[in-house]
């Protein structure tokens, strides 16, 4: 045990006498989470847009106070002539323009029907959808205000409720995405870079040839990891809740459970990583583009697996991160227990095996 | 077996598929010998020594090292034995008291013990200036020492040195020996690799190995005057070239 405690100790200077392996550690999943909680987004606030009225009348002035008292626009400029809408497109000063038609009160009276045409930047086309989605939403609801005492009839009315998040704030669904990428990085990643690099500079003969056991050695120096993982996922648990003010509904105690499980996953990828690289560089190479990409493209994280094509689909079952993900998800958002996720969990518990029993076999053919 | 031999070996082999890599090697060393152990690139030095400190398991043979058998007790055999490789293997990143300290501690040394060790060590290498500076910024040929002291911490029986010398200039080589047959005298046996002919001269006895089998073995004044040369460079060539 006095070995082994030593050996910790060990690691520990080599981390933090390392201030690239300590940024990765500790700078990168707070600036991950920042850049995804603030910058990245899907949402729109105070969008520019141009108006180009036609009518300037009683009915599009109550629009255009509509459009410009909501959080989402801020009308840009008004134009006058047709030429200006494709400039101030070039220009890039808006991202939309709404044209309304000529006489748009007069034929919303006589003819029941009015027409207003959105036009948006569709360079940037979830943008574009967003903006076109948030116009039309506040056109519904004035066409509403209009047909209050009136009755019509075989109406279908959709009452849409968002459930889980009902803000649609895109940083509940990138906080479980940063927290797999985060622990399966700092696990994964920085446990195979370590154990490759005592092979590198031939310190790993020594301690093989030293009294201690080669699962001594392993142990130690994964051990660190996992509770370096544990940290960080303490880290952007708080920083969701404070500063994005995600709530947790589910418990926080099955959360860290499952955590610790995917870090102990993503550290026995890391071994079996160390166990098929002869460099650090190699061990890097293989961990970016084969954990992290998967990570980033199949998880689920960023883009929905039901909208790939079928062989996808199954070949995304055998990245860990999906099942983490939708473990966390369940639990952080939808507040579920462990009777809910228990497959999930249960995939996982038996992928880490899997890893474990591949990496001791490498391990012992290397040292024959 | 004689009693005061350390190292026993009889038709020591190691496979790789068809290839004999070592090819039933036989050899005693005796305890406080320096025993040097020869051979070209390739000849199967490493992978006889892989062997006999207990990271590959031979396919066929007898090997007893400090006492133990490498078939059935390696792990007797590590906590028995110093090893430094050709590779220098301290860690750079820690200073040099840290580094006696961590592998102290993976020997087993008590604290109290790696305390008086260390000081001792620091004071004969004069390391005092240093011994709270990172081991990176040390010139080579400090390390390499530092090193070899590292390997005798836990007072091993035997310290196996896999080309100790590679790289430094000969000043310090020459301090290293010195060091090597202080160890010595005071009964470490010594088993070293080398590529260097004139190291070969220091050793009581040296093995040269040829093709996984070893072809010469004898003092090396003697090995001279049975190749009727006057230097082990010229013993080693004839060997070599078959």
């Amino acid at each position: 045990m006095k070995r082994f405690i030593g050996f910790i100790k060990k690691e520990f200077y080599h981390i933090f006498r390392d201030r690239r392996s300590l940024f990765i550690l500790f700078g990168m999943p707070i600036a991950q989470i920042m850049l995804f909680g603030f910058a990245i987004t899907n949402e729109i606030n105070n969008v520019d847009i141009a108006i180009f009225d036609h009518s300037n009348d009683a009915s599009t002035k109550e629009i255009i106070i509509k459009i410009s008292a909501s959080k989402y626009f801020s009308i840009k400029q008004m134009i006058t002539c047709e030429a200006d809408i494709a400039s101030v497109f070039q220009k890039g000063h808006v991202k939309a323009v709404l044209n309304f038609e000529k006489d748009f009160s007069k034929n919303l009276i006589k003819s029941n029907k009015a027409t207003i045409q959105i036009i948006t930047d569709a360079t940037d086309p979830n943008t574009a959808n967003t903006i076109s989605n948030y116009v039309n939403a506040i056109l519904q609801k004035y066409q509403k205000d209009l047909n209050k005492d009136i009755t019509v009839a075989n109406q279908i009315v959709p009452q849409t409720r968002m459930v889980y998040n009902p803000e649609l704030k895109s940083v509940y669904m990138f906080v479980p995405g940063v927290m797999t990428i985060i622990l399966m990085l700092v696990s994964a990643m920085m446990t195979s870079i370590s154990i490759t690099r005592e092979k590198e500079l031939g310190t790993m003969e020594i301690l093989l040839v030293s009294p201690l056991k080669p699962i001594q050695v392993i142990v130690g120096k994964v051990f660190p990891y996992i509770f370096l993982s544990i940290i960080n996922a303490v880290v952007i648990v708080l920083l969701s809740i404070f500063i994005f003010k995600m709530p947790v509904q589910g418990s926080l105690f099955l959360l860290g459970l499952e955590s610790v499980l995917f870090i102990i996953t993503s550290l026995a990828l890391g071994i079996l990583i160390s166990t098929i690289s002869a460099t650090q560089q190699t061990a890097m190479m293989i961990s970016l583009m084969g954990l992290m990409l998967p990570v980033i493209l199949l998880s689920g994280f960023i883009f929905p697996i039901s909208s790939m094509p079928q062989p996808l689909q199954v070949i995304c079952n055998i990245i860990p991160a999906k099942w983490f993900i939708i473990i966390i998800k369940g639990i952080m958002l939808k507040g579920v227990g462990l009777q809910y996720v228990w497959k999930e969990t249960l995939i996982l518990v038996g992928m880490t095996i899997f890893f474990i029993g591949l990496s001791v076999k490498k391990y012992k053919i290397r040292l024959e | 077996m004689k009693n005061n031999n350390v190292i026993h070996i009889e038709g020591l082999t190691k496979m790789f598929g068809d290839f004999a890599a070592v090819n039933a090697i036989t050899f005693e060393v005796e305890k406080g010998e320096i025993f040097g152990f020869l051979g070209a690139n390739g000849a199967g030095k490493t992978t006889a020594m892989k062997m006999l400190i207990g990271i590959s398991k031979p396919t066929s043979g007898d090997a007893k090292v400090a006492g133990f058998d490498v078939f059935t007790n390696a792990e007797d055999i590590k906590k028995n034995i110093g090893y430094m490789s050709q590779k220098f293997a301290l860690y750079d990143d820690l200073t040099v008291k840290e580094n006696i300290t961590f592998f102290g501690g993976i020997y087993g040394l008590s604290r109290q013990r790696i305390k008086e060790k260390s000081a001792v060590l620091i004071e004969e290498l004069r390391l005092e200036d240093v011994a709270n500076k990172l081991v990176g910024s040390l010139p080579l040929g400090w390390k390499q020492k530092l090193s070899f002291s590292v390997s005798l911490l836990h007072d091993p029986k035997i310290v196996f040195l896999d080309e100790p010398t590679g790289g430094v200039d000969p000043i310090t080589r020459r301090q290293f020996w010195e060091m090597i047959y202080k160890a010595a005298n005071q009964g470490t046996t010594v088993f070293v690799t080398t590529h260097y002919m004139d190291e070969a001269e220091y050793c009581d006895r040296v093995s040269i190995m040829v093709n996984g089998k070893i072809e010469a073995l004898d003092t090396p004044k003697k090995l001279k005057e049975q190749f009727k040369v006057d230097n082990m460079n010229d013993v080693f060539l004839k060997l070599a070239r078959g």
